[in-house]
């Protein structure tokens, strides 16, 4: 009887469209106006290295799995994320090199030598970065624009001159390929939200706890600036690699809390790192930093951000 | 005003369409029928007929077996063919009265009924115990326990769930909309039972014609008031139901009652209207038959016992193979491997889907997006609970309030990497609630 052939399985019997892979290629794709802004503001040189980031990320995750006799997950898009973020936050002038033993060790070392997609105790691409930052500092942190050698806006900041908050709006500054422009990086955000892949909870609290503790640490660090200075604040959240940071990075999945209470203590422990990195810290910058510090302090911050049932207090 | 509702949930596509506009056609059956003696939840009936019997319709063929157990009657006039373990639609062996159905339809004579305004609260609830009312939206609690706790001055709502939150079903609307005046009268029974409650109907926003209708139908009545709730899975929740029009939440160690509160679904109150205002016992309900795979879908009035490969031959039989057949709804209800199972007491609804679609999907890693912690309405964070589940680890599960999960599937629903987060919390629930029994 034709009945043999009925499936069975524990209910439910539906499912929602929405995959892991395609959530990964919704954060590809809304990573595209910041790649494209990072090559046409530093040409050739920022399309290789953003391929070479991408391609090793991607080949590395196919080599090991296949080494592994795991099951090959590069079709889920996130090694792309990976690799293209880690692009983003290099340098148009560092050697395409680089970006190949980036690209390896954010998939090798921080991925799939902790169990693979999912168990990343670090976002891989900023893990890769601050390895790069350690191990070829000058190259890392030499940015030329319009073939000179000067310091990012917020070196100039950390200095006490004064900055063109426009040009960082739109991104016509030296700095990584895809921290440049708060416009494209905006423009990918929004996408993200409107297919709800992120929301506002963390990268709103990061912005916001930011914007305090500049506003009033700003004063400590630099006397010239007075409490809650705009065109100070203006210049720093346009500065850096904040937004990249805030809608792309703190925003991943696998290392940011996944209870609502954690996440909003995440955002803020991510705005006071980075002010104060940025205030204090021996260099101009501290969002990747100030990311995977928060990185592994998630488990902690679930902890004591568990949510209560309903009927036991957690209904409302 | 904003609509009431609960904290979590999720947003499937209804499927409503198929058999929304579909009035209840009544199915007379052919071949025998089938009554397993255990409908419900407590002990099972036990068999008061022989095999060889006669019977006719309305007549008790088992009785309760203790006070948390039904009555169960025949809804045809025959011969007693056997009394044996056949299959029910949850997939387990249930022992079963067999009737080979004469098609005479002879009915018993019932007692003349006597309005039941005149009736005391016992006697009240007593015929729906004896005529083997059940909730009949899935559970199968027996409704005389229901409507008897400790302390009836403490009840302070009477909620009808007509939310019917499931995909595809439509049953209670079809009865909302043809019959709401049992609905009604039988709230009007239940009220009688408890002199401080209020009648609360909870209907759906995507239901706005039974809205209207119910409000029509009680504007004389002080003691009832529809509620437009949010339309979303699960909103029929009991917990989540009872949340939503009253504001007051239980959790899984807490009843209905210890609220204020009892809840009847649309089923169970026009059973009572018609165990007590008709005096006819519990023997049929309507019953959706839906989904890509049946030709013509629509709602059924069924006599309990109906053979269901019989009530899919009702709706035009298959238009194409079925690679899933589901007993209920496809967010909770059980899938069948054969069709030779009888229509129960909690038969909501026959979904045939010409494809399986949770089959096609092969589980992920999780990548902690967090949509499952948004979609619980019980606000647990079913990803961890499922790891421990799958570790095996009752103590983190039981730390970390997994008996708290009502099973609704809607972390499942949602999961991108499509785990089977429902069904790991599930299985480690009952290992765990086993154990606690047993301590």
């Amino acid at each position: 009887m034709s009945e043999n052939k009925l499936k069975m399985s524990s209910s439910p019997h539906i499912r929602s469209k929405v995959t892991s892979s395609n959530i990964m290629l919704y954060v590809t794709i809304a990573l595209l106006p910041a790649s494209a802004f990072g090559v046409w503001n530093f040409g050739l040189s920022a399309l290789v290295m953003l391929v070479c980031t991408t391609a090793s990320a991607v080949l590395t995750e196919y080599i090991y799995e296949k080494l592994m006799h795991k099951k090959i997950t590069i079709n889920d898009y996130s090694a792309v994320v990976t690799g293209l973020l880690l692009g983003l936050n290099m340098p148009p002038t560092a050697p395409w090199w680089m970006g190949v033993i980036g690209g390896i060790f954010a998939i090798l070392i921080v991925k799939q030598l902790f169990g693979g997609l999912g168990q990343n105790f670090m976002n891989p691409a900023l893990g890769a970065r601050c390895f790069l930052l350690i191990s070829f500092t000058s190259q890392m942190t030499t940015f030329v624009y319009d073939g000179v050698t000067g310091p990012t806006p917020l070196a100039q900041l950390k200095s006490g001159e004064m900055v063109d908050s426009m040009s960082m709006l739109i991104g016509r500054i030296p700095g990584t390929i895809g921290e440049t422009s708060v416009i494209a990086v905006i423009i990918g955000a929004i996408f993200l939200i409107l297919m709800g892949i992120i929301d506002l909870r963390i990268p709103g609290t990061y912005i916001a706890t930011f914007v305090v503790f500049i506003g009033i640490f700003g004063h400590f660090a630099n006397p010239e600036v007075g409490f809650f200075d705009p065109q100070y604040i203006t210049a720093h959240l346009c500065g850096g690699g904040l937004m990249l940071g805030a809608w792309f990075m703190a925003t991943d999945y696998v290392t940011s809390p996944i209870t609502k209470k954690g996440q909003i203590v995440y955002g803020m422990l991510l705005g006071i790192l980075t002010g104060l990195f940025r205030l204090f810290g021996g260099s101009a910058e501290g969002v990747s930093y100030a990311i995977i510090i928060s990185n592994l302090i998630v488990p902690l911050i679930e902890r004591v951000t568990l949510p209560k049932p309903f009927g036991k207090g957690g209904e409302k | 005003m904003a609509l009431l509702t609960f904290k979590g949930g999720i947003h499937p596509d209804d499927g409503k369409s198929l058999a929304k506009d579909k009035a209840i056609v009544e199915v007379k059956p052919k071949g025998d029928l089938v009554y397993p003696v255990s409908q419900h939840i407590g002990a099972p009936a036990n068999p008061v007929v022989a095999v060889g019997d006669r019977v006719l319709k309305g007549q008790m063929i088992a009785e309760a077996g203790g006070f948390v157990s039904a009555p169960v009657y025949a809804s045809v006039s025959g011969k007693v063919k056997a009394i044996a373990p056949h299959l029910n639609p949850t997939g387990g062996t249930v022992n079963s009265i067999v009737i080979e159905n004469d098609g005479e339809y002879e009915e018993v004579e019932y007692p003349a009924v006597r309005p039941w305004e005149e009736m005391t609260k016992e006697e009240i609830l007593n015929t729906i115990g004896t005529a083997g009312v059940v909730g009949m939206g899935g559970a199968g609690f027996p409704t005389r326990v229901k409507l008897s706790p400790k302390e009836p001055d403490k009840i302070d709502y009477i909620i009808a769930n007509c939310a019917e939150c499931e995909p595809y079903i439509t049953a209670d609307y079809r009865c909302m909309l043809e019959i709401p005046e049992k609905l009604v009268g039988g709230m009007k029974i239940i009220l009688k039972l408890f002199d401080n409650a209020k009648g609360i109907f909870g209907v759906e926003d995507n239901k706005p014609d039974c809205i209207e209708k119910l409000k029509e139908l009680t504007r004389d009545e002080p003691r009832m008031e529809v509620l437009a709730l949010k339309t979303k899975y699960p909103q029929g929740g009991e917990r989540q139901l009872i949340y939503a029009t009253t504001g007051r939440a239980i959790n899984s160690a807490m009843l209905p009652a210890d609220a204020g509160c009892v809840v009847d679904n649309v089923a169970t109150i026009i059973s009572i209207y018609e165990a007590v205002a008709e005096g006819r016992p519990s023997m049929e309900r309507v019953t959706t038959v839906s989904g890509d795979a049946v030709n013509e879908p629509g709602n059924f009035r069924v006599p309990f016992g109906l053979n269901q490969a019989e009530l899919i031959d009702a709706a035009g039989g298959y238009k194409s193979e079925p690679e899933k057949v589901i007993s209920g709804g496809p967010m909770m209800g059980f899938s069948m491997f054969s069709l030779d199972v009888p229509i129960t007491k909690t038969s909501s609804s026959i979904l045939c889907l010409t494809k399986d679609e949770v089959a096609k999907y092969e589980p992920t890693a999780c990548i902690n997006c967090g949509r499952c912690v948004d979609a619980c309405p019980s606000r647990l964070i079913p990803s961890r609970l499922a790891d421990y589940a799958e570790h095996h680890d009752e103590a983190a599960f039981t730390k970390h309030e997994g008996l708290e999960c009502m099973e609704c599937g809607s972390c499942s629903f949602v999961c991108p990497a499509k785990r089977p987060l429902k069904q790991a919390i599930g299985s480690m629930r009952k290992i765990a609630l086993a154990n606690r029994k047993k301590k």
